[in-house]
């Protein structure tokens, strides 16, 4: 069989697997993005605070999560919390049995909670961007609390943060290769599949690479794009 | 309370103290402001008269004394290590959007239009009818003379542009008190001008006014008295034409003929 026929949609193709992984390593790391967001959010807050203990925790999640390898993260969570969970199910009913977790959802959460280090460092240096003056002005007119925060703060947070967000998307988006591991059938994991039953491992990683240099490429717009957007008004050096 | 509101200080200043660290910058100043004035402050840089204009809105918190404001005492408490803290935010922010203030660097919000600066605070602090505030915008920045950059982001105008924003800004909030923080030291000189001029409109309205500055034509001129700060005193008060005439303050007279070009 010819590589257009092992990559086409005939009956013999793999076409719509592989695009079909494509999504699937779409929407992990559209997941894993988003609660990386959210813990970002968090650690970020927790690190700019002027509780010593909050900036304590903010730098441990930090260091810690940017310091050990992604992989040992997923296998910590996946097969770990698997372990935890079978071990807890035992103390309570008293039976034995194993307890598997969603794949997806704990993938996410392990690529999840390491982007989250890498956005609170974003989001960080983001509100550090803000000219004080800014936010005094607003302070003046009697802002204070969720309005100064949603009105002044997040727009010039979510701005100044998109470049550096777009850096660690990207980051995300090859991370969930390492997803594979758990067996949830994403990019990375479909190709193997494919090549180990059609013995053709060139054609089909070569594929592979060349689906994420799409989504890379297009999310690398789409960041651009958004950047243009939210710098109206900012004067460039 | 006081007896008659005809009576009550618009902005009254007892004994006003503020130290960062070992460093004591307001050494106990007491003035009152009355409706209508327009009182310049004066003073050589670090002789506190920013950090006192700062106290009044509260984006300083002073060390000791207290700020009245219409009659009412702003709410300080002492914390457990000695410092000084508002105790009461909501009260800091209701009494804030009475007293609008113009700041040295402009300070927009560089990512809303100067139509959306203006309408900001009326909008979202005092939550007034969108389409009202916006007429009474487009009206402000006609006053000031840019209806035309209404839709233009602040990093697009010139400096004295920016500033006369900034005061139709502070103006939408329909402030009783108007504090002004050095508004023309960061513009080039030949944009003094016009942001002096939409001042001295504004003061000729019969605002109140409290104008930290180092034009001494505005001091002179537009203003009915004259605070002269020296190291975190008042060094001299009075109106400009008796201080500038002849002040009894050695001091006051070194200070003017040093900026004699006003």
């Amino acid at each position: 069989m010819s590589a257009f026929e092992l990559l086409g949609f005939g009956e013999k193709g793999w076409g719509a697997l592989l695009l079909q992984a494509t999504a699937m390593t779409l929407a992990v790391t559209l997941t894993a993005f988003f609660f990386g967001g959210v813990f970002g959010a968090v650690v970020a807050r927790g690190k700019l605070s002027d509780s010593m203990v909050a900036r304590v925790a903010g730098d441990v999640y930090t260091t810690v999560l940017r310091g050990v390898p992604d992989l040992l993260v997923i296998y910590l969570l996946y097969f770990g919390g698997s372990q935890l969970l079978s071990s807890l199910y035992r103390l309570v009913t008293g039976e034995t049995g194993f307890i598997g977790i969603n794949a997806f959802l704990t993938g996410a959460m392990a690529v999840g909670v390491v982007s989250g280090a890498y956005q609170a460092e974003v989001f960080r240096g983001a509100y550090l961007a803000i000219p004080r003056g800014e936010i005094e002005a607003a302070r003046s007119v009697g802002m204070s609390g969720w309005t100064l925060f949603h009105r002044i703060v997040l727009p010039q947070v979510l701005r100044f943060a998109i470049p550096g967000l777009g850096n660690v998307w990207q980051l995300a988006l090859k991370e969930s290769a390492l997803i594979s591991v758990t067996g949830l059938v994403e990019l990375l994991r479909q190709s193997q599949v494919a090549s180990g039953s059609t013995r053709q491992p060139f054609v089909f990683y070569s594929a592979a690479a060349v689906l994420y240099l799409v989504l890379t490429s297009v999310s690398t717009w789409t960041f651009n794009k958004a950047e243009s957007t939210a710098m109206r008004g900012v004067r460039r050096a | 309370m006081a007896e008659g509101s005809a009576a009550v200080p618009a902005v009254s200043v007892r004994d006003l103290r503020k130290s960062f660290g070992a460093l004591e910058v307001l050494k106990g100043v007491s003035f009152d402001a009355h409706d209508g004035d327009v009182i310049s402050i004066l003073g050589a840089s670090g002789s506190g008269k920013s950090t006192l204009l700062r106290c009044i809105n509260m984006l300083e918190t002073p060390s000791a004394g207290d700020v009245v404001v219409a009659g009412e005492t702003i709410k300080l408490r002492q914390r457990r290590d000695g410092r000084v803290e508002p105790a009461d935010h909501r009260q800091i922010d209701r009494i804030r959007s009475g007293l609008s203030m113009v700041f040295q660097g402009f300070n927009l919000w560089s990512h809303m239009t100067v139509l959306q600066n203006v309408m900001e605070a009326p909008v979202h602090v005092q939550k007034r009818p969108k389409a009202e505030v916006r007429d009474e915008a487009m009206a402000l920045l006609a006053k000031v003379g840019i209806a035309d950059r209404a839709g233009y982001y602040p990093s697009h105008l010139s400096g004295g542009q920016q500033q006369r924003a900034a005061i139709a800004r502070a103006l939408a909030m329909k402030p009783k008190v108007m504090l002004f923080d050095e508004p023309t030291s960061a513009l080039d000189p030949e944009l003094v001008g016009e942001v002096l001029r939409v001042m001295r409109a504004i003061a000729e309205e019969g605002r109140t006014m409290l104008v930290v500055t180092h034009e001494m034509g505005f001091a002179r001129d537009v203003s009915n008295r004259v605070l002269f700060l020296h190291q975190g005193q008042i060094e001299a008060d009075g109106p400009p034409q008796e201080l500038f005439g002849a002040s009894k303050s050695e001091r006051f007279r070194q200070f003017i003929a040093r900026h004699a070009q006003g």
